[in-house]
């Protein structure tokens, strides 16, 4: 993906949105196909093929749009709704830290970058070097981005309307999706405290409120986690890394 | 179908909360970059959140299928396996824990 029109900053702006459509590729291998699961469960929830792009373009952060399509379809309630998109969402605060927002000058660019400013174009900035980035290699990249996920939304809707009837277990698409998710977050940063303290809250939610649990759960994580920041705090002698 | 009102909604609630989170940030960078607290919730959210999200996907696949467990739990396996197995890609892993557990439940056996 790297190495690829590297040296000079002054580079013609077309050949730094071409390298930036390059940068695309390994990121649209992940994000087409999750764009097809999303069209094709949009459909076997019952919900309208329109629901696929429109989901896209309102919020444009996969792995939340394949959780609101179940709650879309079984019409949740708005507080539930907006308490998942902040917690599953939150994690985006801390691309902030170096994400390189300030190469993009134009105002209506700087304000689509940050819109589009999903897992994958901050995974794929974060891998190239200071001398390698550019305003138009960033947009270059985040539309492309934007491209294959509303493509694949409504390439999975064709695909979704051309099958005879859903398919039996499909959704479980999501699950494998979270889990493997789960493994690579876990190599990266050794934090058993955090997926043992994940777990009981998912739990006690479970029990307390079933109707509820995957809110309930979010809400006692964070709250654990802010305990566990109070009392580590307290203790100076401990260190805060994992 | 929800009626247009309430999917009007959840889109817009959506739209402005994500795209707060991504905006906010950027534009308190310089005090949240110094806080203890927001640095040590980068370490350790994520896997957490992932870990709930997985499970809560879990339990609604068996949910949807009432009966099935045991074939998510051999679905689920398989997708760990060959995660770590084969190079951890992840089209690949979801690929065949998502084949596995259609298949398994499609099968006719069990429920």
């Amino acid at each position: 993906m790297a190495g690829v029109n590297t040296t000079l900053t002054a580079a013609p702006r077309r050949e730094q949105v071409a390298a930036g459509i390059r940068d695309s590729f390994s990121a649209g291998l992940g994000i087409f196909p999750l764009g097809i699961a999303l069209g094709l469960l949009v459909l076997q929830a019952g919900l309208s093929w329109w629901v696929a792009p429109a989901l896209s373009l309102a919020a444009f952060a996969g792995s939340l749009e394949l959780l609101l399509v179940g709650m879309i379809a079984t019409t949740a309630p708005l507080a539930a709704v907006a308490v998942t998109v902040f917690v599953v969402n939150f994690r985006h605060v801390f691309y902030a830290f170096s994400f390189p927002l300030h190469l993009v000058r134009h105002r209506l660019a700087r304000a689509y970058t940050v819109y589009a400013m999903i897992d994958e174009a901050y995974a794929v900035s974060a891998s190239l070097s200071r001398d390698q980035q550019s305003a138009a290699r960033l947009l270059g990249m985040q539309i492309s981005c934007q491209l294959y996920w509303v493509g694949g939304g409504l390439a999975g809707v064709a695909i979704g309307a051309a099958l005879p009837g859903p398919i039996k277990g499909l959704e479980f698409a999501l699950c494998a999706l979270f889990t493997v998710l789960t493994l690579d977050a876990f190599r990266s940063r050794r934090e058993i405290p955090s997926l043992l303290l994940a777990m009981v809250c998912f739990t006690v939610a479970l029990i307390l409120v079933p109707g509820a649990a995957l809110l309930v759960a979010l809400l006692l994580f964070v709250a654990l986690l802010l305990a566990r920041h109070l009392i580590s705090t307290r203790r100076p002698k401990e260190t805060a890394h994992a | 179908m929800p009626d247009p009102g309430y999917l009007a909604a959840v889109l817009a609630l959506t739209f402005t909360i994500t795209l707060a989170l991504r905006a906010v940030p950027f534009a308190l960078l310089g005090s949240l970059r110094e806080s203890l607290v927001v640095r040590r919730l980068a370490v350790w959210m994520p896997v957490g959140i992932l870990a709930v999200l997985a499970a809560t996907a879990f339990r609604s696949s068996i949910a949807a299928l009432p009966g099935t467990i045991w074939y998510a739990l051999i679905a689920l396996g398989a997708t760990v396996a060959v995660h770590l197995g084969l190079g951890r890609r992840t089209i690949l892993s979801v690929g065949i824990g998502t084949a596995v557990y259609v298949a398994l439940a499609n099968s006719g056996f069990g429920s």
